[in-house]
Order: structure tokens, then sequence, then C-alpha cells
């Protein structure tokens, strides 16, 4: 018998989010709410030097004032933020020295995200930084990085062990009183990955953080921070899942890259938080704010591939600042039933010469709206200045939209920026011409998503490449019709 | 291979084919001619399992099996295959990529196992050299910005990759140059054995020149209105449509 389309449809209907399983693991969590007290004691809890603590409250006063951002082209109840508890734990100890120590429910949640700790360890030569909830429990390959002078760690050890490189670059890129979301994130991050590269090294390997929210009720807000020194070379990946609530969860982190003279930052995203179930119920709100800043002949490539969340708001940005500086972004946004992205980037050219690339693919199906929105600035002495920009969308049916917000302010004239926009729509034909070839239908929209995405595929590290592949398949079956 | 009996079709309600009756077997190469509108596409199309044409009445047995109820993609899977007289663009999708992926996927409906890398670029060489296809073509797009000659050539290398029992070929030879007619034709030939069927469809003669038909038949509104041997489609070209109204 055939298999129609129709009953594609009704089979994936049923088919659910892989990752939205619940660990189940005691964890300290704090009561809901937030204020003054609360983010004392986060810090607290996390034995912040005094410092720390104060700017965190000098964060707090300042949120207090600030309103939430409406101007993104997306629709949603905002979430009560005295509703929210800002910080939850595994119960027991607050770092694992190995990880025989570890709780053996979380290893077995590992497992099941498709991280084997143990096996990473050993074959794949990727470092990982593991963030449950709101804290770092487990980092991988500590010895090997450390003898090339590596610095790879939580951020809250970071902020007792390396007090001087914290202080001096955390809120550099990011301002505490950037924007509404950031600015909370300031006062009540609760943990995420530290990461420093000295001078002149290439690191070896993949740094890798997982972040995973488990605990219902929780809002995530980690907290990232990459520091490459002069002539350094990494490349970092970030990975996202979370258990399927009805409600929605907060997710609102920040990244800071800083990119010292001739270094080069290649940053990758796969973000796969729950997008909610088919009916729209659910989901994390995502909203992030990534930021880059490029000196001397430095460059930062952001990539991501974006298939999650209910709703997400995020622009990783390049600020070039130095002569000569590159700023990339990749990115691949998946929208499907009645998810919301309004994604994009900055790209902020101040010194000379400086080049930016911007690769969008958004890609919408169901009742989704993907909207991309990009700033591209060139300031008055930014001479020979270069930007691309192209953005490209595919829809699917005819129940979802695609838009495009470019902004562009160029205050030199030696400037030259182009932008390339189309929209496209699988179409029937393309399918039947799959399926005559014996392609099923299936397999025929991942092979054209694939090809639509590819130029941005192409950016990531292959480990990464292999399982956003499989995502985009699986963010978009049964999505045709 | 392929027996058509009484086959009634519609598109959005309005008929097209009026009770079709063919049999084709395997080593014989038939030939369906006619005016536009005669409902030469809608045929191709509905024996390649194309859900926009509704089935009204009639069966297809292929291989001693009916059909009609079985998806595009299973067809194929058996064997069946269409060259597409407007083939689709996929962009991002090399020639190379494609058509692993078709063999690939054929393969696994039988509970075959995928074909190796290396023995699959064997066989895209052969048969590109065949089609005399540049290596470089190969690693092109799908059909994006490919010429009418092009388009055509890729199709029929495809069809020397599946290796199909039966193929139809829906106006092959329109946007055709004589030049890429000829090499299209040969490469055609060339994959005749006596095993396999192939069924053209053409409004004009030009290509019987060079794929020479066993039995040519003339559709008018939805109808075999007359068959015959080779010989039939010299008369049409001298007589013209109109002689068979």
């Amino acid at each position: 018998m055939a298999y129609t389309e129709e009953e594609l449809k009704k089979e994936l209907e049923t088919k659910e989010y892989e990752y939205g399983f619940v660990t189940d693991i005691e964890s300290d969590t704090f009561p809901i709410g937030l204020n003054e007290k609360i983010v004392r004691a986060i810090s607290r809890r996390k034995e912040e030097p005094e410092w720390m603590t104060d700017w965190r409250l000098k964060a707090f006063k300042a949120w207090q004032e600030m309103e939430e951002p409406e101007w993104a082209n997306v629709k949603y109840s905002k979430p009560d933020f005295q509703k929210i508890s800002y910080y939850s734990a595994p119960k027991g100890k607050d770092k694992y020295d190995s990880l025989d120590e570890v709780d053996p429910e979380l290893l077995k949640t590992f497992e099941k995200l498709g991280i084997s700790i143990n096996e990473q360890k050993k074959l794949t030569g990727v470092a990982v930084d593991i963030v449950v909830d709101s804290v770092s429990v487990a980092t991988t390959f500590k010895d090997t990085l450390s003898k090339k002078g590596i610095i790879f760690c939580s951020i809250s050890e970071a902020i007792k062990n390396h007090p001087d490189l914290v202080k001096k670059y955390i809120g550099s890129v990011v301002p505490q009183k950037d924007n509404f979301y950031a600015t909370l994130n300031s006062a009540v991050f609760s943990d995420g990955s530290f990461c420093y590269i000295p001078k002149g090294v290439r690191c070896p390997m993949e740094l890798s953080t997982y972040f995973r929210i488990n605990q219902a009720g929780t809002g995530q807000f980690e907290r990232t921070l990459v520091i490459a020194d002069k002539d350094s070379y990494v490349s970092y990946l970030e990975g996202c899942t979370a258990p399927s609530r009805d409600e929605n969860q907060l997710h609102a982190a920040v990244v800071e890259l800083v990119a010292l003279d001739g270094a080069e930052i290649k940053y990758s995203t796969v973000q796969n938080w729950f997008p909610g179930n088919k009916n729209g119920k659910g989901g994390v709100f995502n909203f992030v704010t990534k930021r880059g800043i490029c000196h001397t002949n430095s460059k930062i490539s952001w990539t991501q591939v974006e298939t999650g969340s209910a709703v997400t708001w995020k622009y990783p940005s390049c600020i070039l600042k130095g002569d000569n500086s590159i700023g990339e972004f990749y990115s691949i946004a998946v929208t499907n039933n009645y998810q919301q992205a309004d994604t994009g980037t900055k790209m902020i050219h101040i010194g000379k010469n400086t080049k930016s690339t911007i690769i969008s693919k958004g890609i919408s199906a169901g009742k989704s709206q993907n909207s991309y929105r990009g700033l591209v600035q060139i300031n008055s002495r930014a001479e020979n200045a270069r930007n691309f920009s192209q953005c490209d969308s595919l829809l699917m049916g005819n129940k979802c939209g695609a838009h495009t917000f470019p902004y562009i302010e160029v205050k030199n004239k030696t400037a030259i920026v182009e932008h390339e926009a189309s929209t496209s729509k699988i179409g029937e034909d393309q399918i039947f011409y799959c399926n005559q070839r014996g392609i099923d239908t299936e397999k025929a929209i991942a092979l054209i998503v694939n090809g639509f995405s590819k130029e941005v595929l192409n950016k990531l590290p292959m480990e990464f490449a292999v399982e956003a592949q499989k995502l985009l398949e699986i963010s978009l079956e049964g999505s045709v019709g | 291979m392929l027996t058509i009996d009484n086959l009634h079709v519609s598109v959005e309600g309005k008929p097209i084919l009026n009770g079709i009756n063919l049999d084709v077997r395997a080593g014989e190469v038939h030939a369906i001619m006619g005016p536009n509108g005669s409902g030469k596409s809608t045929l191709s199309s509905v024996i390649a399992g194309n859900e926009a044409y509704e089935v009204t009445k009639g069966d297809i047995i292929y291989k001693n099996e009916n059909i009609i109820e079985l998806a595009a993609e299973e067809r194929a899977n058996k064997g069946i295959f269409m060259s597409f007289q407007y083939p689709v663009e996929i962009p991002g999708i090399t020639v190379t990529n494609f058509i692993k992926t078709a063999i690939n996927s054929n393969l696994r409906a039988r509970n075959e196992k995928e074909m190796p890398a290396n023995k699959m670029l064997k066989k895209i060489r052969e048969k590109a050299e065949l089609l005399e296809i540049d290596s470089r073509f190969l690693s092109r797009s799908l059909n994006e910005g490919f010429s009418g000659g092009e388009k055509k050539r890729n199709e029929i290398f495809q069809m020397a990759m599946l290796e199909p029992s039966l193929s139809i070929l829906d106006e092959t030879d329109s946007g055709l140059d004589i030049d890429a007619l000829k090499v299209v034709a040969n490469g055609v030939n060339k994959l005749k054995n006596k095993n396999n069927a192939v069924i053209l469809i053409t409004h004009y003669q030009r290509l019987l020149d060079y794929i020479v038909p066993d039995y040519v038949h003339v559709l008018h509104e939805g109808k075999i209105v007359k068959s015959g041997g080779k010989e039939l489609a010299h008369e049409l070209e001298e007589k013209g449509y109109d002689w068979i109204k």
C-alpha cells in the first residue's frame, strides 16, 4: 500500500521531541522570585568574591528600571519573572573531582543525550563542559589542555581561580546594561563556560559545552566568556536540550568573545531546546545575547543551527574594532509548528579594511514565523569596509511566514555593502522528481533542505555537521503538504 | 512487462485519458505520438505514480503486479523510470550526490546493501563517458542553470545509473539540438537490451530516426486511435495529425 504524505504526517504528529525526558535526580532549587536577596544568595552559593557580588547587584538595580523589549517579530506571553526559580543544582557536590562521584542518574542522562563522557575522553578529542540547570557538572580533558596553558572550566571556577581575567573581560563586550535579558543574566547568571587560549597557541581540540535544563520552573542563565589571546586559535561548540514541559522555560544566556590581535575564534552552536508541542504548548524562550569583539587582524566566525525553542531572540554579533578584522555569521534557523524565531546578526565596522560576511538560511514550516534581522553598520573611520549579506528563506506549506529585516547604516563612502535575498518554496514537483527516482518524501525533504543550507553546514566542524543534518531532518519531518 | 487496461484518468474532475489499453513486453520500444493536449504526458505521469492525477477506472499491471495503489517511489524502487520533460532544479545538491542518494534509496527499498563509494564512482565515470558527460558537470547543482540539452542528458545519465526495467522518456527530444539528440539517442540505444523496455513519448517523428520503435501508437483525445509499426510514424509525419482525427 502506498505510504502517503497524510500517513507520514500522522505518524510524525505522534513523534515526540527526542530529548524530552526528565532526569529524576535530587535538586537543590531556590524558591521562586527575584530580589536583591536572591541575587546575593546566588553569589554566596557560588562562593564568589565581593567584587562579583557587587557587579551582580549593579546589574540587578539597572534591570529593575528596564522594560522587556517588544520590537522583535515574535508574540508570546511575557514570562513572570517572579515565578521563576533562579538557581537549581543537581544535589550532591558542587563540583566533581572525577566522574565516579557523579550521580549515576545524571550519567545516564548524558548517555541518552548521546554524550558519553568516558567515550569522549578516549575517542573523539573534544573537550566537554556540561552544564545542567545552573551548574557545571563535568569538564573533560582539563589536563591535556592545561599543558598548553589553555584554561577551560566553568565560569564559577574561573571567578575563583582566574579573577584577573574575568574581572578584565566580563561585561567588556556585552555591558551589564546592554539589554533587558543581558542585564538580567548579569544579575543572576548561575554558571557557564570560561575559556582562555594563551598567546600563539592553537587549541588542539574542539572545546564544547553542553547545556541542559532539567528542573521544572527554573530558568537557565548561563554566561560564557571566551578569550583568545594574540595569534591564538580556538574552535568552540555549544549544544543544548531540555525536557518537554507544558510550561515555558526561560533561557537567557550571554556569550562574550574576545579575539585579541591576530586571534581567531570559531563559535558554533547547535540549539535544540524543547520547541513546544505541535499545538504550541510549552517550549523554551530563548533570549540570548552573543557578541564578539575583534582586535587588529583577528577573526570571529559565528555558525549556528537553530532548530529548537518556542521563541528565539538571538543576534550573534561582531564588533570589528581592529583594522583588517573579519566577522562572519553563518546561520540556519528552522521553525516548525508554532515556533517563532527572530534571529540574525550585527556587524559593526569600526576599523579600516574590516570585512564581514553574513549567510542566513531560514526554513519555515507548519504555522511558524521565521525572521532574519541584521544590522550592517559602517562607521565613519572604517575605510574600505566590505560586507556581503545573503538571506535566503525556504517555505514549506502555506501557513508559515518568512521575514527579512536588513538594516544598513553606512557613514564612509569607501564602503562596499552587498545584500542578496531570496525566498523559495519546496515544490510538489521537486518532491515528485525525487520520488520518481526512488527517494521517499521524508528523505526528499531532507535532501532539498540540506542543499538549501549547504553553505552553512559546510562551515560546521565535522562532528557537528552530521548532528546538524540529522537535526534538520527531524525538525522538518512531515512538514510538506 | 507492462499492461495498461482500460485506463481512465482525470485532473480536477476533468477527464484526460478515456480508456487506454497498452501492452509492452520486455525488449520492446514503444512510441506514443500525438498532438498537443492528447494526453501523452498525463499517461507518463500516471505510470510513474504522480498523485496529481486521479485514476478513475482501469489498471496498470507491471511485472504481474497491479501498481495502481503504489506510491511513486515504490514504483521507482521496482524499476520504473521516467525521464522528465521539464526536470526540476534542486539547488545545493550535486548531480553525483543526487544519483548516489537515489541508487542507495532503491537498494535499501529492495533490502540490499548500499553501494560502496568506490563502486559508485566507477559506475558514475563509466556512464558519464557513455553519454559524453564532462566530469565537471557531475559536481554542479542538479539542473541548476543547465541548458535544455544538459538537462535531458542528465536525465538519461540517471537512467543509465539506475538501470530501470521500464523507462518512459517524456518528450526527451524537445529542446535538443541535433547533436545532443544523437548523443541522447545513442545512450538510450546502448542501454537497451532484451530484459528492459522503453516507452517514448514524442510529438515529432525526428527522435524515432535515432531510436527505432517496434510499435507506434497514436494518442488522440485520451485514446489510442491507431497502432502500427515504425512506418506509422513516417505516415504521420507526412499527413499530419489531422489525418487520424
